[in-house]
């Protein structure tokens, strides 16, 4: 082990100078890093950010947080993919403009943010946000540990933000195989960036996890029963469920590839007696369900946007319900598919390659059920439910291409070629992103009391939908055309036309992003025309429309008496809604507290320090995260009471605006 | 959100302990499928010893039986403790915790004696994919023991300034679930690692 002061860490390695385009890439963070410490400080906000934000335990504030990390990360991770489209639209019989190591480099952070630092602080900061008011609770069971989850994913994210800055990122894909990401292949740190990155971001995924279970099964309001939770709970609970049971599996693989790469262990080497296929397996354990992680709080989402705007009750509830946990108990039973070339036996990728098709089954009954919920209703065009029409109709693109690839026969011939690559973004992209952006849309004013611009919200859907199509479709056809996916140049002539149109409908994203950020931009400056004073701008539906936008810090003065799946349209319809108490009650509330940015400062010194052999520093982090732990372990009073005559204060704002607004 | 109202703080309520149980649960699931991994992954690597030595040159079969006594005996005064808890006898409990601390202390002094007996003479983590298996599966339970040790004393502590009020005393029942947790871990080590390592 490397016992030097600073490890391995010397200027002459550390720096970004192997290619322009890095040096370009590491001063666009610096100086972003740069932008966003100065405005704070300049317009003097270091005590507000911290007192009110990042200290914070409330559940919306962390959502908040969460989801300002993803949108972030989004645009770090599709400049990667833009970069990646550029360099293959020009790589015909050239080197095009990015040395192999660094593109090499763009594939592995490409796929390592979209999925760990955009798509899942995304799904998990709307679930905080919505959830709590959805089932009419006034907190998440554990909100300190919520605040631990976020600072240590925020903490993994930085670690994937600064490898740009100082040293560079794995070049072994994001999914990190052995033998080529062991010590033997890639001695550098980049592997060991994306080790530590996933390591400690997925222990605040897997707490996460634990505390929406038990948000969701202990806080229901009183009434609601499990089959009267909005659908986006179900969803929530069967992900949360997976991430618990699936992302040991994670922990599990990275560490052992980390144990092989430090102290010359031989899991997963060549020599030695190691067993790389072990890592695929393990890998993918972790893998396959984090598929479902993905995409079922999106199929929530678009539950609740769908029969919000098609103003009808979901159709067959009770079949979504049964579908979401069908297919989270079905996702730990295909995890072979994603290598059936591996060569297991004819039975084996038999058994496999049915299980897989079988998913199709309750994903097709969910479509249907959403198609029903459109049919006959009255349907208003919000661009959230655009996402969700545009979902429904390449989502089923996509599965018909999966469907494909089940058959271990025919994925012998497409496996590693652009066919997979656009099938597994025909998926994620409608059936996850499209689901966060449409709850982003739809949600946007619930968290911040005034409504998101439509018409740039519909540009933005326009502009992904073309782009997705151009962008993928002809990876499809590259794929049968034998193109292998990460290639950084080729000599077939007949590839670049296609490779182009791909490049093309890169660029329509990207207009379709800078429509998110005008969007945002314009709202933002007309939030005044655009307030929502009641809470309830889209005459909702479920619960998270009682509360009023902002919500106050408790959410609910009064638990809510639940009757129905749709609660507060029953409440509406029974005029039970808006009914005040005589007296409020005092309310319980967690007090704010440093620690979990604490944690997540230390695991992100932590993890720096272990990628570049650190490892006295990497120590003394560690204790400091259990000493952290320890001291607050002595604390018995986490909450502060606000008094009975503090909740009519606000209560009576609430209902002064709902009078203005004629609700009442 | 920063405090509105006056700064009172009180005790949680009583259904936050279950939730906080019933939290621990899950972690103790969640746990418990990384040791499932670490075992399946131990079991497949069993037979890759790369011409090293294997199980039965390696395992003492008295050596193991003193460490599982160490640790079944720790769960039994763990048990004591938690009986003293019931009965709200504050000594009582710290002197099950302190029998219970010596014992797994001893259990990891043994541990720690066994690893260091196998790396110096030859057969370390590095050696084979074997031994990478073993060591990683073992000393994670190790680690788990390590970190309950600092548990126990973290809570001794609290029991020594706070007494066994209520949330100290369900961080004590959370510690059992733990602690317990452990030993059937162990047990599962026994049965998979050593047993069939001496056998063979």
């Amino acid at each position: 082990m490397d016992m030097r002061i600073l490890g391995r860490l010397t200027a002459a390695d550390a720096l970004p100078f192997y290619s322009w385009v890095a040096v370009g890439g590491a001063v666009v963070t610096v100086l972003g890093l740069l932008t966003i410490v100065g405005a704070i400080t300049f317009l003097r906000k270091w005590r507000y950010v911290w007192t009110e934000w990042m200290t914070s335990l409330d559940h919306k504030r962390i959502g908040i947080m969460y989801v300002m990390l993803a949108l972030v990360m989004l645009v770090r991770g599709f400049v990667d993919a833009i970069m990646m489209r550029a360099q293959q639209a020009v790589a015909l019989n050239s080197t095009g403009y990015l040395p192999p190591e660094h593109f090499d480099q763009i594939f592995s952070s490409h796929g390592t943010i979209m999925i760990f630092f955009m798509a899942m602080p995304f799904l998990t900061g709307l679930i905080n946000i919505i959830v709590p008011q959805q089932i009419g609770a006034r907190d998440v069971a554990f909100p300190f540990m919520n605040s631990v989850s976020l600072w240590l994913t925020a903490a993994g994210a930085g670690l994937v933000l600064i490898s740009l800055v100082v040293g560079r990122f794995s070049t072994a894909g994001w999914t990190g195989y052995p033998p080529y990401s062991g010590a033997e292949y890639n001695p550098g740190v980049g592997v060991d960036y994306w080790i530590w990155a996933i390591q400690v971001s997925g222990i605040g995924t897997t707490l996460s996890g634990i505390n929406f279970i038990v948000t969701i099964l202990k806080r229901r309001a009183p009434g609601m029963k499990l089959m009267r939770m909005p659908l986006f709970c179900w969803t929530t609970l069967a992900t949360s469920i997976l991430m618990i049971f699936a992302f040991p599996a994670l922990t599990v693989t990275t560490a052992l590839l980390a144990l092989d790469r430090i102290f010359d262990m031989h899991f997963f080497t060549n020599a030695g007696g190691g067993n790389l296929m072990n890592y695929i397996n393990l890998f993918w354990i972790w893998g396959h369900p984090e598929v479902y992680i993905l995409i079922l709080p999106a199929f929530g989402i678009y539950s609740s946007v769908v029969s919000t705007f098609a103003a009808k009750r979901l159709f067959g509830y009770k079949s979504l319900v049964y579908a979401t946990m069908a297919i989270a108990l079905l996702s730990f039973t295909v995890w072979l598919h994603h290598f059936f070339t591996m060569g297991a036996g004819a039975g084996v990728n038999a058994f496999f390659g049915i299980a897989t098709m079988v998913i199709a089954v309750p994903t097709g009954v969910k479509v249907f059920d959403w198609l029903m919920t459109l049919f006959r209703g009255r349907i208003t065009f919000h661009p959230s439910m655009l996402w969700a029409l545009g979902f429904i109709v390449t989502f089923v693109i996509g599965g018909m291409t999966g469907v494909l690839l089940a058959l271990p026969p025919a994925d012998y011939l497409m496996h590693n070629s652009t066919f997979l690559v656009a099938h597994f973004h025909n998926m994620l992209i409608p059936g996850a992103l499209f689901g966060y952006l449409a709850g982003y849309m739809f949600w946007f004013p619930k968290a911040f009391g005034f409504t998101l611009d439509e018409r740039w919200g519909k540009g933005a859907f326009w502009c992904w939908i073309i782009g997705f199509y151009l962008a993928f479709m002809p990876l499809y056809v590259l794929g049968f055309m034998g193109m292998a996916r990460r290639m950084e140049r080729y000599e077939i002539s007949a590839w670049q036309p296609f490779l182009l149109i791909a490049a093309l409908g890169a660029v329509v994203i990207l207009a379709g992003i800078t429509c998110l950020v005008i969007q945002l931009v314009v709202s933002i400056r007309k939030r005044n025309e655009k307030r929502d004073l009641t809470g309830d701008p889209w005459d909702g539906r479920t619960l998270e429309w009682l509360t009023s936008s902002p919500p106050a810090p408790y959410n609910f003065a009064v638990l809510p008496q639940v009757r129905d799946i749709d609660a507060l349209h029953d409440m509406k319809r029974h005029g039970s809604v808006y009914v005040r108490p005589k007296q409020y009650e005092d309310i319980l509330l967690p007090i704010n507290t440093g620690a979990g940015v604490l944690i997540g400062g230390l695991a992100f010194v932590f993890g720096f320090s272990a990628v570049w052999h650190i490892w006295w520093v990497a120590a003394a982090a560690l204790l400091a995260i259990l000493a952290t732990a320890a001291a607050r372990s002595f604390r018995d009073k986490t909450e502060f009471c606000l008094t009975g005559s503090k909740v009519q204060e606000i209560e009576n704002r609430h209902f002064r605006d709902l009078a203005r607004e004629g609700v009442l | 959100m920063s405090p509105v109202g006056d700064d009172t703080a009180l005790l949680p309520h009583d259904e936050a302990y279950d939730e906080r149980a019933f939290g621990f649960w899950l972690y103790l699931m969640s746990d418990a499928i990384i040791f499932a991994l670490l075992f399946a992954t131990y079991q497949i690597m069993a037979g890759d010893i790369a011409g090293g030595p294997q199980g039965s040159d390696l395992f003492s079969l008295p050596h193991t039986f003193g460490e599982t006594l160490l640790l079944l005996t720790s769960s039994l005064t763990f048990g004591l403790a938690s009986l003293a808890l019931d009965a709200g006898n504050r000594r009582r409990v710290l002197a099950w915790l302190g029998v219970t601390f010596v014992l797994g202390l001893g259990f990891l002094a043994m541990e720690i004696h066994e690893f260091h007996g196998m790396i110096t003479r030859g057969a370390g983590p590095d050696r084979s994919g074997f031994l990478s298996a073993f060591f990683t599966l073992v000393s994670t339970h190790g680690l788990h023991v390590s970190a309950g040790l600092v548990f126990i004393l973290v809570m001794t502590v609290q029991v020594v300034v706070k007494g066994l009020s209520r949330p100290v005393s369900s961080r004590l029942e959370r510690l059992g679930l733990f602690w317990h947790f452990l030993d059937i871990v162990w047990i599962g080590i026994f049965s998979v690692v050593y047993l069939p390592g001496i056998l063979r």
